[in-house]
């Protein structure tokens, strides 16, 4: 061990984090102060994570507790006295008689809790396979790439859908409904990690013939040691533009398969499920039923997906 | 919204569609038929698939009466008391040519007795079937049979050449999966001809010209087009649109909003169908509970407390929207040995429930998986999930698990379910049917649908020599009394009888049928 490989490092650890500093502090923060699509899109992702957080002290029942519902309550409209039981409810009942507001709120945490692990799962999945085969290069990056390639020629969903159908094949019945958020997220998670990979092969690539980085390997270091701690904090921007635009689509995957009647079970009903649900009784004039939940989705998606093309536009315009 | 963008447009041009396509029946439900096979699947939506290509040897009209098809008259025999003489319908021939006649008959009894055969519990007491002749068969039973000509109303005739000449002979192993020739072709005497058929997509059908009673029904229906459409309100959606014009398994939401619909109608009939949940008490310990070593259905207590937790008046005012009527023993009040008084035998009581759970020692609860189909029975999903809270109530959890019928039927059969969604359908209109199939201990030829475990050697001695008594007092007064049993022992918890609707265009005319078995040869079509 010599000085020069320290100060090597040292000068590689300080350039990295005052450049993302620098944007946090002044380009990033005025940007946002100017952008009145950046600031309503966090502001309502704000107000909804939150409530989604703290739905158990914001709604007025628990839906996902079936012992508490009230099948006389079934069908009640928005704000009007229940034919049978007199109960009101803020934005009606479902066919259960589940408080649509409160299955909202409790809908709405199995919605971003699966959009959040999903994307993070599929992050860490992109970034592995990204790196090693942006790294090594050879058959490894040919065999990764041609799998991601292939997959690519699937629609997402699709993809998807086949897991989940894999999984619930193989899970025991009786865990089903404890196992199907899981599932959902591996599913979404596996469906979505290609663009990741490609990212990160694409940057690593750049990366690897800088003269840190042939230094680094010069003095021996590992390859998992330069790919970790030297690559990835210089090809971290992109990934994480893509990461908040995969987030809303997530959301969107999650919703879609609970629609389709693969997702979410029935009895914890997330945003998906209930506008499957809304949609039966939509000719009968129940339009409630469907419409607050598909209301909030559009609102969370939305805004989630304004946030991360605002994000992609102040962090790395050359994404656009 | 692909959906509404259609309604529009098919909405302006609906004068002018409905005048090209008055002859085709474009004809929707929520599921396929299981399978085309005659003798496999006895199951109401596959039947009413096989009653326009297939006939049995006698029909019934919508209100109940027989009606000669294949055979023209049938008596018991003078010479022997177990024998009944069929004579057949003369110059009838399949589809392919062949003529109809009493060796086809022999067969397709003999095919209906195989192991595979879901018809076999239907002629168990068959013994011998004889051809006399080209046009007379004997059939003989075990006794004196006063009913059997009931129990052939779905029982449908193949004919013995192509069956063999196409290697089909067997009746397709439904259960494993199994598909034959007989389960995509048909060859069969009916008023209709299959043209193409993808499973649970699309099913054509063209008028048989060849017909015997070409002449004697109106047959206005040239082509039949059949699409299954699980999707409740895409159904509906067809329907208004004009993409269909005939519809069974109307939503009990949208029935005010079809009937009040220029050009559309609504008829509606009781149904001589029974929904209920079946618990398998039979086994030491179950496969789909938390509880180890032992069977909390065994216990007759925890099963009049799950019935007791069943609220059917809420289920009817907010599920069926008043479209069924709640039931306190699962025989609709067609069916010979219903009494008014067992079928108020249901009522809520949740302290009482709690109380006998508490007593048979399971006052913390219990946690089990209830299979539900998704596809066959009106708002068959939404009534599992509303009986899930019901049962929560009483500390009962329950995991739901609803499934196309494809999936959830085998699971019956197969003993793969201890708690599941049933209905029955009786088309002999005589409890020995549903004894037969539901009561009985299950064996390889009789209580084949009995997923309860319920096997009791005095009950199955009175349900099978219900077959040959003759004596209709004595043997209504053993129905009584099997009926007791099954309701003492709440083998089943009953929920309702279903209430039928049928949503039409209104140039088609058919009036509705209680076993909702349309039959399109009575169709008329303006």
């Amino acid at each position: 061990m010599t000085d020069q490989p320290i100060s090597a490092q040292q000068e590689q650890q300080s350039a990295t984090p005052s450049r993302l500093r620098r944007a946090l502090d002044s380009d990033f923060y005025y940007a946002f102060r100017r952008s009145p699509v950046a600031m309503v899109s966090a502001a309502v992702s704000l107000l909804l994570i939150l409530s989604a957080i703290f739905a158990p002290l914001i709604a007025t029942t628990n839906p996902f507790d079936p012992t508490s519902l009230n099948l006389m309550n079934g069908f009640t409209p928005p704000m009007a006295p229940n034919a049978f039981t007199g109960e009101t409810f803020l934005m009606g009942t479902d066919d259960q008689g589940r408080d649509v507001f409160s299955t909202i709120l409790y809908g709405m945490r199995i919605s971003l809790f699966v959009g959040f692990a999903a994307v993070l799962f599929a992050v860490v999945l992109g970034i592995f396979l990204g790196l090693l085969a942006g790294y090594f290069g050879g058959w490894i990056d040919s065999f990764i790439m041609r799998t991601a390639d292939v997959q690519l020629t699937f629609p997402s969903i699709l993809v998807a859908m086949l897991i989940f159908g894999i999984a619930k094949g193989i899970t025991p019945i009786e865990h089903r409904d404890q196992m199907a958020i899981w599932v959902l997220i591996l599913a979404i998670g596996l469906s979505d990690w290609v663009q990741f990979a490609r990212v990160v092969r694409g940057a690593t690539l750049v990366e690897k013939n800088k003269d840190y980085v042939s230094a680094a390997r010069l003095i021996g270091r590992r390859p998992s040691t330069i790919m970790l701690r030297h690559i990835l904090p210089n090809i971290l921007s992109p990934v994480l533009v893509i990461a908040t635009i995969s987030l809303a689509l997530a959301i969107i995957a999650e919703a879609t398969l609970s629609f389709l009647g693969v997702g979410a079970p029935p009895t914890q009903p997330s945003l998906g499920t209930l506008i499957r649900i809304g949609q039966g009784y939509l000719f009968s004039g129940e339009w409630w039923i469907l419409f607050f939940p598909a209301c909030t989705l559009l609102a969370l998606a939305l805004s989630v997906n304004m946030l991360g093309d605002w994000l992609r536009d102040v962090l790395n315009p050359r994404l656009k | 919204m692909k959906k509404t963008s259609t309604f529009l447009a098919v909405a302006a041009l609906l004068s002018s569609t409905a005048v090209v396509s008055a002859e085709t029946l474009k004809w929707a439900r929520a599921g396929d038929a299981l399978t085309l096979d005659p003798h496999s699947q006895n199951e109401g939506p596959s039947h009413t698939m096989r009653h326009q290509m297939y006939e049995p040897l006698i029909i019934r009209d919508t209100s109940g009466a027989f009606v000669p098809t294949l055979a023209t008259d049938w008596a018991p025999s003078a010479d022997n008391p177990n024998v009944w003489v069929f004579n057949l319908r003369e110059g009838v021939k399949f589809h392919d040519g062949a003529d109809f006649t009493a060796e086809d008959v022999v067969f397709s009894f003999e095919r209906a007795k195989q192991p595979n055969s879901d018809m076999k519990e239907l002629i168990g007491s068959i013994t011998a079937v004889r051809a006399v002749g080209d046009h007379t068969v004997e059939i003989e039973t075990d006794g004196p049979n006063p009913i059997l000509p009931s129990n052939l109303t779905n029982l449908f005739m193949m004919d013995k050449g192509w069956t063999e000449a196409n290697n089909t002979v067997n009746v397709q192993d439904f259960e494993g999966g199994e598909i034959t020739y007989a389960t995509t072709n048909v060859n069969g005497t009916g008023a209709y001809r299959l043209v193409s058929r993808e499973p649970d997509v699309k099913t054509v059908m063209v008028r048989n010209e060849e017909y015997w009673g070409r002449n004697d029904f109106p047959m206005e229906v040239s082509k039949i087009v059949y699409t299954p459409i699980q999707n409740a309100a895409t159904r509906v959606a067809a329907l208004l649109s004009g993409e269909v014009n005939f519809l069974q398994d109307m939503p009990v939401q949208d029935l005010a909003r079809v009937d009040g619909t220029d050009g559309l109608t609504v008829k509606q009939a009781p149904q001589n169908r029974v929904i209920f949940f079946g618990m398998n008490q039979g086994a030491d310990d179950l496969e789909a509970d938390n509880v180890d070593g032992k069977n909390p259905l065994a216990d007759v207590r925890v099963r009049k407390a799950m019935s007791m937790a069943i609220n059917r008046d809420a289920i009817r005012q907010v599920v069926m929207r008043g479209q069924s009527q709640p039931a306190g023993m699962i025989a609709p009040p067609f069916v010979n040995g219903w009494t008014a008084a067992m079928d108020g035998e249901s009522s809520t009581d949740l302290e009482g429930a709690k109380a006998l759970m508490a007593e048979a020692g399971y006052g913390e609860g219990f946690s089990i998986r209830l299979d539900c189909p998704n596809d066959r029975y009106i708002n068959d999903e939404p009534i599992c999930q509303a009986a899930v809270g019901m049962l929560g109530q009483i500390g009962i959890t329950v995991n739901l698990d609803a499934i196309p019928k494809a999936q959830h039927f085998p699971k019956i059969t197969d003993s793969k379910t201890d708690f599941y969604m049933l209905g029955w359908g009786v088309p002999t209109y005589d409890s020995e049917y549903i004894f037969n199939f539901l009561v009985h201990g299950r064996e390889s030829d009789i209580g084949t649908w009995n997923g309860t475990g319920f096997n009791n050697a005095d009950v199955n001695a009175k349900i099978k020599s219900l077959a040959s008594n003759t004596d209709l007092d004595a043997r209504n007064a053993d129905i009584a009394a099997i009926w007791r049993v099954v309701q003492d022992e709440q083998l089943y918890v009953p929920i309702h009888h279903q209430v039928l609707n049928w949503g039409m265009s209104d140039s088609v005319g058919i009036e509705v049928d209680p076993e909702d078995q349309p039959r399109v040869k009575y169709f008329t079509m303006k």
